[in-house]
Parts: C-alpha cells; structure tokens; sequence
C-alpha cells in the first residue's frame, strides 16, 4: 500500500463519502512494443459522480479499451491520478489493486466470462471467497439473493451451458453486484447478445442504476449508449466530447414496444 | 480464500477432468505403490532375519576356541582348542551376570531306532541349554543335573530326528542306538525352524554333555561354550566378565592374546541386518525413479493445465483474486492429485505386496514408516512439480488473461496490446 502521508486529506476521506466515484486527471499510457511507443492515452481528464450510468464511446483503437482497463485497476496509468472512491490507485502494487477489484469494483464482460461448468450460485459467490476483509459470512446466501436481484432467483443451480447468452450476462451482473461494489464496469456488455438481450440487459442497468449503483459502461454502439445518462467520446486517447444524453430511452419501454410489435399479427389474427 | 473453499475449488477442478487427473495420478500411484512394494520386500526379508537370529537363543553369548599364533604364525581360527568343561564351571559359578552356561560338545552320529536309522547331529550340552536357546520340550523333558552328573545314557531327540525315526508315533520312552551306544529317549523338542543360513536346527539329538564326553566323542574340548543373561543391557559387562574368567581359568599372562573369541547374538544380527538394510535401501531408490518421473507428468498436465485455464484465472485475477491466491488454488491441485495419487499407490502398494507374498511365499512387511514416508514423498512431490506451473499461472497479466480465447485459436489471441485498445 502506498504511503499515508503521501495523500491529502480529501484523498483519504472515508470511501462512501460525497466524494466523486471517479476522479482521473493528466492520465496518460503508454505501451512499448518493440522500440515502437505507442501513446494509448494522451492526458485524459473525467469525473465520475455517485448515481451516474455513464457510456463510454469509441471506435476501436480510440484508447477506450486503455481507459476502461485503467478504471478497472487492471492496468495502472504511465502518468497522471487516479482516485477511486478516495482511494488513490496510481502506483498501487499487484495485490492491493485486486483488492481493490474485489472491494470496489464489479466487471461486466462482453463474453460474459463465467466460469463453465460451475453453477450460477457459485459463479455469483466466487468475488466474496476472495474478500480478504472476510466482511460476508452467509456467502451462498448472498449470491442466490443477487441472482434474485437480476431476476435469476430460480437458476442458482444451472450451469452456464445450460442458460441464454442474456441469461448467462445476468449471472454476470449479479457476481459483480453481489459484493457492492462502488461502481460497475460493463466492457461491451452488449456485444455477444442479439438485440432483446442487448435491451434486457441496459433495463437491468437502468434499473440497478434507479437503486443508486453507479455505472459505466463501454461500447460501440449509439443505440446503447443512449440509455445512458451521459456518453463521453473517446478517440486518439483522447476524450472528445462528454455531454448529458438528451431523449434519454428507457430500456423498459422499449422492451414493451418490441413484444408489442411481436405480438401484433397475432392479435390481428384473433 | 477460506482454506476449506481452497479444497473444494481443487476438487472440483480435479473432477471436472476425470480421465486426465486418473492418468496424471497413474504415475504417482506407480511410484508409490513400487516404492511399498519393494520396501516390504526388503522388511520382509529383514525382519524373517532378524527371527531367525533371535532363534539362535535370547541375550545369547558365544565362546568360541580363539585363534593361536605359534611363532608368528597365525594358525586360524579354532586351530588350538582348549575350552574345557572347567571354564564352563568357573564361569557358571562366577560371572554374576550369567543366568545360564552349557558347554557344547558336538559330534556327528548314527541313530538306529524306531522305523530305521538316522544320521545326525548329537549336541552334548547341560540343562541350561533349553533356556539359554529359548527352545522349548514338545513332549517328555529334558535331562536333570542327576543325569548329567551320573553320565546317564538318555536322549533328547529333535523334531526332524523324531519325525524320520517314529513318524506318527511318541518316541518317549524308545529304547535307540546312538553311535552303537544303546539310550533311552526322554524327550521329543518342539520345532525351532532353520538357521539364517537354511540349517535345519531340529535334526539335532542332546544329551548330557558328561555322556557325549564319554560314550561319544572321546574328546575332552568343547565345540563352544554357549550363555545368556538376562537382558540385552547385561550383554556387554557379561562379555567383560566372561574373558575375565577365561583369561583367569586359562592362566593367561598379562598382555597375551585371548585363546577364545567371545561373541554375542547383537553382532551376528547386526551383520546380517546391514546387509539386508542396504538391499532395501537400493531397491526403494530405483522404484522412487518413478515417482519422479511421475512428479514430472504431474508438472505436465499442471502446465497445459495453466494453459487451458488462462481465461478462468483472468477472471478470479478481475474480480479479486491475488496472485498468492491463483498460485495456491494449483498448488492446492496439484497436491490433492499427487497425495491423492499417493494414497491409491499406497493401498495399490500394501495389496501387491501381500499378492507378492502370497504368490510366491516370500516373507513382506510394510512398516508404518515407509508408509508415511511414500505418502509424503508424494506431496513434496505435488508441491515440487505443481510450484512452477502454480507460479506461472500466478504471475499472468489480468487483461492478457482475460483477452485469452482458447489454445487452438494462440496465435490471434496473443495479439500484440498496441492492435487491441
């Protein structure tokens, strides 16, 4: 662990505090492959608050990937802070950044990355195994409750071969719910998924979001973006544009409009 | 992790590929179960030895004629006998640390009696001898002292004696001829079994040594003086006490070589014993050859173990995990596997050590610290071979790991960061 004295007080205020989320500032990364120096991401700035459900956009090569990974505390940045919750991550070692994964952060992934043949229950318990402040005694009784959270309650015992792709990135919102976190980072979580799956998935979103977690997600896509409250821009390692989301959709409604639209000739037809 | 999730994780990991932990333990469960195998051999042989020795007699000291030099010359062991029935005396009556003495005379000799005749071993010995020899009367007795005194003409025959002469009947009280001599059986021995060197010790006739002195042999020496004490602990004082009272009864001046060699039942077993110890020793080594060589299909399969699983560790890396946790997640595998592995060989071992002994009649015994030193042999063995790939699978990135799609597909997978942002 990095030095108290090294930080100000406002970066050593207790975690839950009024404090943004996020706070990067000056962050720059730089790969070296070869005697090639590739600048991944050129000084970004962002700040995210509490109740936020952010979107970050890019194509591919913009940097996103660089960023998400850096906010995730898997990478740490070249230059530049990085402030999670009041804690300072920059330069943090191997072992305190997984325990700050596991105490703060919750993953989304595009491909879902359960563990196979393991069942949703265990799957959803495996983050609280490897709590190191032992802060969940009734574990089991934790993930099922989150499976339960993400509608999931009567599948604790399936195993990933046996769910839908959506079903499969609902037990992986509920193994990232299941501890807490501060924020969740969704990477494309959208990717793997036709597009009802994609808009379960961003209504799960939204509706975590009303109960106050804090969410960021990365994508390509406009149309999911837009159930985001704000999309921040990114191309060249650089943020762009980082602007509200006006004519916000509601992923509930637009779920209703579908099976409508599907229900249609149907209704017709009797 | 809990230390119980640890297991339960390794577990499970384990029987998720059947087939695979089965041929990966196969290695291990060989090596083990050889190294059982040959140690229980070698124990086998060991400890039938070391019964053997002990049918000799308990706390047993022998006095043998020493080597004499005449001129320099050294003549040999036994080339100038003179123990006599008086140092068998004096020291009966003076070594306190002795409970019993016989003077051993020994002679080869006819036996005519019964359904035929039988040449054999005639042994002049005292009463003492039964107790000095831990032998045992089957039915009748032995002589008494009177009979000894007085010389009488009475015989004790052994098993393989009796069994030749008066199969199917009791000998005692059958009048036999020894050497033309006519005596009277008063006793049968129970069976005492063969010599370390596959000596029958029952084909053998006692009678009292005065009888065999007179009647028999004709010769005033002894073949040996055999006695014992009463606990090993004595043996040595008894030896100091012994060559005391030879040098005394032989009238050996000051700095003159002993004319006898004492020697004790310690010696004789330890000879024996160290031999067998290094047999075992030497087989047990080449068998645990193929524990390492299991040691090392166990490093294998952990190996492409780490490979396959890359995905799995970026993700326990993502949501938490340390690197001490992946790393002692393998660890933890690979030592249920080889102790696991152990545990089977151990049992695969015990079973062919006994099929080993009933098949070919061979004496085996499997000690309890063979036993212990084959199983954890095993688990250093797990922790040995399962440490590199455990520390490999420890030190992966999380975000290669994660980007990781499956070994057919290495070559796109392990794209260069730069392409992938």
């Amino acid at each position: 662990m990095r030095d108290d004295a090294t930080m100000t007080t406002t970066e050593r205020s207790a975690p839950g505090a009024a404090g943004p989320v996020i706070r990067i500032e000056g962050v720059t990364k730089v790969y070296r492959s070869g005697e090639n120096r590739v600048l991944a991401l050129r000084g970004v700035d962002l700040t995210v608050e509490r109740g936020e459900l952010a979107a970050i956009m890019g194509s591919s090569g913009s940097g996103k990937s660089t960023l998400m990974n850096i906010l995730g505390c898997l990478d740490v940045p070249t230059q530049g802070r990085y402030t999670l919750d009041g804690t300072r991550v920059d330069g943090l070692s191997r072992n305190a950044l997984a325990d700050l994964r596991n105490q703060k952060l919750g993953f989304v992934f595009q491909g879902f990355n359960l563990l196979p043949r393991t069942s949703a229950l265990d799957n959803v318990e495996l983050p609280l195994l490897y709590d190191r402040g032992r802060r969940h005694r009734d574990t089991k009784a934790l993930a099922a409750a989150a499976l339960a959270r993400v509608g999931l309650g009567d599948r604790l015992d399936h195993q990933p071969s046996e769910l839908s792709g959506g079903q499969q990135q609902r037990v992986a919102i509920a193994r990232a719910l299941v501890t807490e976190p501060t924020l969740l980072l969704a990477d494309e979580p959208t990717g793997n998924l036709d597009s009802r799956m994609s808009v379960e998935v961003m209504a799960l979103f939204q509706a975590l979001n009303d109960q106050g977690i804090t969410i960021l997600v990365v994508t390509h896509e406009p149309d999911i973006a837009r159930y985001a409250k704000r999309i921040v821009e990114v191309r060249d390692g650089r943020i762009i544009r980082d602007h509200p989301v006006e004519e916000r959709r509601r992923a509930g409604d637009d779920l209703r409009a579908m099976d409508e639209a599907a229900n249609a000739p149907l209704g017709e037809a009797a | 992790m809990k230390r119980s999730t640890l297991v339960k994780v390794a577990a499970q990991s384990i029987l998720k590929n059947k087939m695979r932990t089965l041929l990966t333990m196969l290695g291990i469960i060989i090596g083990v179960g050889a190294v059982i195998v040959m140690v229980a051999l070698g124990h086998g042989a060991q400890s039938q030895i070391q019964s053997q020795i002990a049918s000799l007699g308990t706390n047993l000291i022998v006095v043998m004629p020493g080597a004499t030099a005449q001129g320099g010359v050294s003549q040999g062991a036994a080339t100038f006998n003179r123990l006599t029935v008086e140092d068998a005396e004096k020291l009966k009556r003076e070594a306190s640390t002795l409970v019993g003495v016989s003077p051993v005379i020994m002679t080869r000799a006819q036996v005519i009696g019964g359904d035929g005749n039988w040449r054999t071993m005639v042994d002049g010995v005292s009463t003492d001898y039964l107790a000095i020899r831990d032998w045992a009367v089957q039915s009748g007795a032995l002589f008494t002292d009177a009979d000894v005194r007085s010389s009488r003409k009475v015989a004790v025959l052994g098993n393989t004696v009796a069994q030749n002469l008066f199969p199917g009947g009791d000998p005692v009280g059958a009048d036999v001829q020894i050497g033309h001599v006519p005596f009277t059986i008063i006793g049968v021995l129970a069976p005492k079994g063969q010599t370390a060197g596959g000596n029958d010790q029952d084909d053998v006739v006692l009678m009292p040594y005065t009888t065999a002195q007179n009647r028999l042999s004709g010769n005033a020496r002894l073949w040996q003086i055999l006695a014992s004490t009463a606990s090993p602990g004595d043996i040595p004082t008894a030896q100091e006490e012994m060559t005391e009272i030879m040098r005394e009864s032989h009238r050996l001046a000051n700095g003159a070589p002993d004319d006898f060699t004492i020697r004790n039942q310690t010696e004789m077993a330890q000879a024996a014993q160290s031999t067998t110890a290094v047999m075992t020793w030497l087989l047990a080594a080449i068998a645990s050859v193929s524990l390492v060589v299991g040691g090392i299909g166990i490093m294998n399969i952990m190996l492409v173990s780490v490979t396959e699983r890359t995905r799995e560790i970026g993700i326990r890396m993502a949501i938490g995990a340390r690197g001490s946790d992946v790393l002692t997640q393998f660890l933890v595998e690979s030592i249920a596997m080889s102790l696991l592995g152990g545990l089977v060989g151990l049992v695969v071992g015990v079973g062919g050590a006994a099929l080993l002994a009933h098949a070919t009649g061979w004496a085996t015994a499997t000690p309890l610290g063979a036993v212990f030193l084959a199983v954890g042999f095993s688990a250093a063995v797990g922790i040995f071979f399962g440490y590199y790939p455990a520390r490999k699978a420890a030190g992966l990135d999380p975000i290669e790991s994660l980007r990781y799609e499956c070994p057919a597909h290495e070559s796109s997978a392990q794209t260069p960061k730069i392409d992938s942002q």
